[in-house]
């Protein structure tokens, strides 16, 4: 908790991008190009990032250009960076240690100040101004381009985009007022919310297509034919077309839609989608110095938001996720040559299909009869086929995966395999008898995994005379899609079986979070936790339609009985169940949930539209009796809670959860715990997770007397 | 007339070679401080391939049948069979081959007089022939593992690996070749360089190279970086003669250590005709002869007597000369045995290899390109020549027809 090690917000030293600047003969006669080039001098595992230092340095540097520009010296000046990128976009270390809105409004000016004079060099001195984008230009690194008046873009350039709004701000360095009027309103929100929403930036194709860039050329020698380009703008040989604005009506109606979107998505869980759409919606009618002003206060609010800082520290979560916490030295790791999966049902066939297509090595399927097992060789097929015909698997990949994996019903078969990990049925006896079977066939050397969600590890290994080679490692459904896996250390496993874990999820490009075996491990204990509050206010009188909707202000992915349905009320029963067995009454039980299951009655409706989320069916209110309000005396002796009552249970029960699972030695820290959440439960980066979220809320303090991180470390410090 | 054949002929005639067209980067100076000190000599020559190719968009990228291009060293970013992975970087079709080829100097020069005999007898439609030096990442002979015997049994002199003492020999062998006439004629190539720099004869044939420097950020090549337009006969008087104490070669009648790249593309002249292609000048015969490696600069020489023989020509058809100047008294010792003038204006009209520089396996290329852009500018001569001397004792020597002149053979079936 608070003594996690962790240091308190300092500000580190900027990774200064320099700007340099050379002057370039232009082909056809078109006079000299004055080349900035963005470099901090670092390698490509290195991005540059623009922060208050490198701002200076480009200001200054750009002083001197336009002071060259209205002598008369220079013809045009073009914009880019070292090789692979413009820059990754604002120094987000530096951001998060701003102190104050002085501080932060200046932040946003400094940027405005340096890149305007890109902007406006054309209309004072005659002089246009190119960004050549030969790499990943995102926020920041983006915006430098959207100020000159024309760009092209390398058919190799990472990515593009403007991804502010997904970590609690906006683009405030002129992409809120540029892009809509540069690409149009409706492409405008996909540019500044949607994309970031999908965490999805632009390919350098789609830019050309949506026109954030005017030109594409090939990467061999795109500043080459960049420049020929550049030159033929300015003698005017070619002229570049620009899109009229577009009509106010229309402006306004795809600004109104989006809100309404925003409404229903995005609620109050955090401001900066609000804001982005604010600015968007005034870019059509103000002067550009009004819109940056505007941006600036933007930026500067954001900058100071606790929803922000939460979205940095969740965004260095993640980024820093690819080392797991915990883990042995990777050379203790088993060489993989052949994988066994037992069962042949969805699970296993997802996993052995993304064995196959990651590790490269023939996979064995084993069901108990025939038909199991071709049904799992057809999943493979059938998903190799829809890929390949996407596009997104070459025909032969496509025809290697379909090779190699095989499938069976004899359980020798495993005996050539240096892994093999069990999905049958989530009964313990049954998984226990799976193992000792495979004990008596598997080589010595060979590790044995499970991917059970909740059952404990240690204890299906107990029986065997090599427990200590048996790992958990728990796959999330889809398995293909789900960026996470749990790796789960149980009593008697040895660092060889965890070694070989974590190089097996790092070769599948999955995060691993690893855990101690305790139940439902991180991401299944905290989810059915809350689907179990939820639900048991229901039990106790509160409406389906307002417990549903009662976690709208923590902004999740979906409401809880979406939740439900996509997992399956069946398996959140049965998982419930194990939980409660387990960990006792603090999971709740619920008698209506249990009928739903048993009925197989859907508990959700059709989404109103695509993308919007799916409401509870207000039908299965019968299955918990009828709706009481607030006041009334509820039933099982429980008070029957509104809205708020409903989140404050659940914010309480995983407050208190949380401190018994570090307590409990489940994970080192509270960012595992947050780690996992953001992969395992598609948790938002403005809740930091969660424990950001409880820190700020008081949560933490009210209910464990201690903060879970250090003031300042998610949020804006005290 | 007799019906034509149904069977394809067992026996098929040779077919004319035309050059198409010929491009090369900037030559910059092979030092850390040099144009292309940060930059790979395998980008140099894809953006020459990538030139030519845009250059020529009646050109469909599928029809050419090889990309032959030749480096001195090589290894490390002039290793991996330059041919095939320049046409892979060039975004060429990966069904187009492609190998890696080496004569030293000559490189270039025997890219395009060997996918030229492949074109002849009919394996090959179109080529790119080229080739690239940096030689400031890979200097002459480094890292080479010199056979012993050649030592051991006085195979060569040792110091006849020194380009340089092998200039100096032919001072020795040449006395008359002084160092005076070397000086003059090293002043003179670097004033017909900037004579033709200023009249727009040499910018058409560059391509322009994007060049990184860490310190500096990105520049733009545009322009060969060696050249010393203010060289005078007085201010080259007190240069140094690095390879012989009281020697005659000094740094100015030397070509100076360079970095560059060069490509063309050659075609069978009846292609040529049914793509549309330019066609800048047919080829007419070549030929390498190897000299003692001693005074490997008289290669030219010998190697010119096999062309001219297999021409059926003699060197007074010649009316334009491409020769390179390694260095100034190896030029002259070529023109002392023909009984050509110093100062002939047949040769070396844009100046040479002393002013602009010698990317080794690179320059071959050039000489043909800057031939090629001579012989439109000079319809009433008829064939040309292009020559260069190769370390270790050869030479190599191609002559090449003028389409622009009134009495041009032709390169189709139609017109032969």
């Amino acid at each position: 908790m608070s003594e996690t090690p962790s240091t308190t917000p300092a500000a580190p030293p900027e990774r200064v991008t320099h700007t340099l600047v050379r002057d370039v003969r232009m082909p056809g006669g078109a006079g000299t190009l004055a080349l900035v080039t963005l470099d901090n001098g670092l390698d490509h595992t290195k991005p540059n990032t623009l922060g208050p230092a490198g701002l200076a340095e480009l200001k200054a540097a750009l002083e001197v250009v336009r002071t060259r520009a209205e002598s008369g010296e220079i013809a045009a000046v073009g914009v880019t960076g070292k090789p692979y990128f413009v820059a990754a976009g604002a120094d987000l270390k530096g951001i998060t240690v701003v102190s104050g809105h002085d501080e932060a409004v200046e932040l946003g000016r400094m940027g405005h100040a340096a890149y305007t004079i890109l902007g406006d060099l054309h209309g004072t001195t005659g002089v246009p101004t190119f960004a050549f984008v030969n790499g990943l230009a995102l926020g920041g690194g983006l915006e430098v381009a959207l100020n000159c008046d024309y760009r092209t873009v390398a058919s190799d350039a990472a990515a593009l985009g403007l991804p502010e709004t997904g970590i609690g701000l906006v683009p405030g360095w002129g992409g809120a007022y540029l892009v809509p009027r540069l690409v149009g309103i409706e492409k405008a929100v996909e540019v500044i919310l949607t994309r970031p929403a999908a965490n999805k930036p632009y390919k350098p194709a789609e830019a050309l297509q949506i026109g954030l860039v005017d030109e594409l050329f090939e990467a061999a020698d795109f500043l080459e034919q960049s420049i020929v380009w550049a030159a033929k703008v300015v003698t005017g040989e070619i002229e570049v077309p620009r899109r009229e604005l577009d009509p106010q009506p229309v402006w306004d109606a795809v600004v109104a839609a989006t809100k309404d979107r925003l409404d229903a998505v995005v609620g109050t869980s955090r401001p900066a989608p609000h804001r982005a759409l604010e600015l968007l919606a005034a870019a059509r009618n103000a002067i550009k110095t009004d819109a940056f002003d505007a941006e600036d206060q933007a930026l500067a609010d954001l900058v100071m938001t606790d929803e922000m800082r939460a979205s940095i520290y969740a965004f260095n979560l993640v980024g820093g996720g690819k080392k797991p916490q915990g883990a042995p030295d990777p050379q203790l790791a088993r060489p993989i040559t052949k994988v066994g999966v037992v069962g042949a049902g969805l699970m296993a066939a997802q996993m052995a299909f993304l064995f196959a297509q990651r590790l490269g090595v023939p996979v064995v399927m084993r069901d108990l009869d025939q038909e199991r097992v071709d049904n799992g060789l057809s999943f493979v097929r059938e998903t190799a086929e829809k890929l390949a015909g996407r596009g997104r698997l070459s025909p032969d990949a496509a025809a290697r995966i379909v090779a190699s994996v095989s499938g069976t019903t004899d359980i020798g078969e495993f005996a050539s395999c240096d892994f093999v990990i069990e999905a049958v049925t989530e009964v313990m006896e049954l998984k226990k008898k799976v193992f000792a079977e495979l004990e008596g066939v598997i080589a010595p050397e060979a590790i044995l995994a499970t991917n059970t969600s909740a059952l404990s590890v240690t204890e299906m290994a107990a029986d065997l005379a090599h427990p200590e080679r048996v790992v958990g490692i728990h796959f999330f459904n889809p398995v293909a899609q789900m960026p996470l896996v749990e790796v789960i250390n149980a009593e008697q496993t040895a660092d060889v079986a965890l070694a070989t874990a974590f190089a097996i999820t790092k070769k599948l490009r999955k995060t691993a979070v690893m855990s101690a075996d305790r139940p439902g491990f991180v991401v299944n204990r905290l989810l059915l936790l809350v689907m179990g509050q939820v639900v048991d206010a229901i039990e106790g009188g509160t409406p389906v339609e307002v417990a549903d909707r009662a976690l709208a202000p923590l902004g999740l992915p979906m409401p809880t009985f979406e939740l439900t349905d996509l997992v399956g009320p069946a398996v959140a029963q049965h998982v419930l169940t194990s939980l409660r067995e387990n960990l006792g009454d603090r999971i709740p039980a619920s008698a209506g949930l249990a009928k739903i299951v048993e009925d197989g009655t859907r508990v959700v409706l059709d989404a109103p539209a695509k993308g919007l989320p799916k409401p509870v069916d207000p039908a299965i209110q019968e299955y918990f009796g009828p709706a009481l309000s607030p006041g009334e005396p509820g039933r099982n002796g429980q008070s029957v809670l509104d809205a708020d009552g409903v989140l404050d249970s659940v914010l309480t029960a995983l407050t208190t959860e949380i401190g018994l699972m570090l307590e409990e030695g489940v994970v080192p820290g509270p960012q595992q715990i947050d780690l996992a959440m953001i992969l395992g439960a598609g948790w938002g980066f403005h809740t930091g997770g969660i424990t950001p979220y409880l820190d700020r809320t008081g949560y933490s303090e009210k209910v464990l007397g201690k903060r879970f991180l250090p003031d300042g470390v998610a949020n804006v410090p005290a | 007339m007799t019906a034509a054949p149904e069977t394809p002929r067992a026996r098929r005639g040779v077919r004319d070679v035309v050059f198409v067209d010929g491009a090369r980067t900037p030559f910059g100076k092979a030092k850390p401080d040099g144009l292309y000190a940060e930059t790979r000599a395998d980008d140099l020559i894809v953006k020459v391939v990538r030139e030519l190719l845009r250059r020529h968009p009646e050109l469909p990228p599928e029809r050419i049948d090889e990309v032959a291009i030749a480096a001195t060293t090589q290894q490390g970013d002039q290793g991996l069979t330059l041919g095939r992975t320049v046409g892979m970087l060039a975004g060429l079709p990966q069904s187009v081959p492609g190998y890696a080829i080496d004569r030293m100097c000559a490189g270039a020069m025997t890219a395009a007089t060997t996918t030229a005999a492949g074109i002849a007898m009919g394996a090959a439609d179109v080529v790119i022939a080229g080739g690239v030096e940096h030689m400031g990442r890979h200097p002459m002979g480094f890292d080479a593992d010199v056979n012993p015997r050649f030592v051991a049994e006085k195979l060569v002199d040792p110091q006849s690996l020194n380009m340089g003492v092998t200039a100096e020999n032919l001072h020795d062998k040449f006395p008359h070749l002084t160092k005076e006439r070397a000086d003059r004629f090293a002043v003179e190539s670097q004033a017909k360089y900037a004579k033709a720099l200023a009249g727009g004869d040499i910018d058409p044939d560059l391509v322009p190279v994007a060049t990184r420097s860490s310190q500096q950020g990105w520049g733009l090549a545009t322009a060969d970086e060696l050249p010393r337009a203010e060289t005078t006969f007085e201010s080259i008087q007190g240069l140094k003669t690095p390879f012989r104490a009281g020697g005659r070669v000094t740094p100015a009648t030397s070509s100076p250590l360079t970095d560059g790249a060069t490509g063309a593309i050659l075609a069978a002249g009846d292609v040529v005709a049914e793509l549309g292609l330019p066609a800048r000048m047919r080829l007419v015969s070549y030929g390498y002869a190897g000299v003692p490696p001693e005074i490997m600069g008289y290669g030219p020489v010998p190697s010119t007597d096999k062309a001219l023989k297999s021409a059926g020509l003699t060197i007074d058809a010649i009316g334009l000369f491409e020769l390179n100047e390694a260095f100034a008294v190896q030029v002259l010792s070529f023109l002392d045995h023909y009984g050509i003038a110093d100062d002939d204006p047949r040769v070396n009209q844009y100046g040479g290899a002393l002013a602009m520089g010698h990317p080794l396996a690179g320059s071959g290329v050039r000489l043909m390109t800057q031939l090629a852009r001579q012989f439109e500018q000079h319809p009433e001569v008829r064939y040309g020549l292009t020559a260069m001397c190769v370390g270790l004792g050869q030479g190599g020597s191609v002559i090449w027809e003028n389409p622009h002149h009134a009495d041009y053979s032709g390169h189709t079936d139609e017109e032969n």
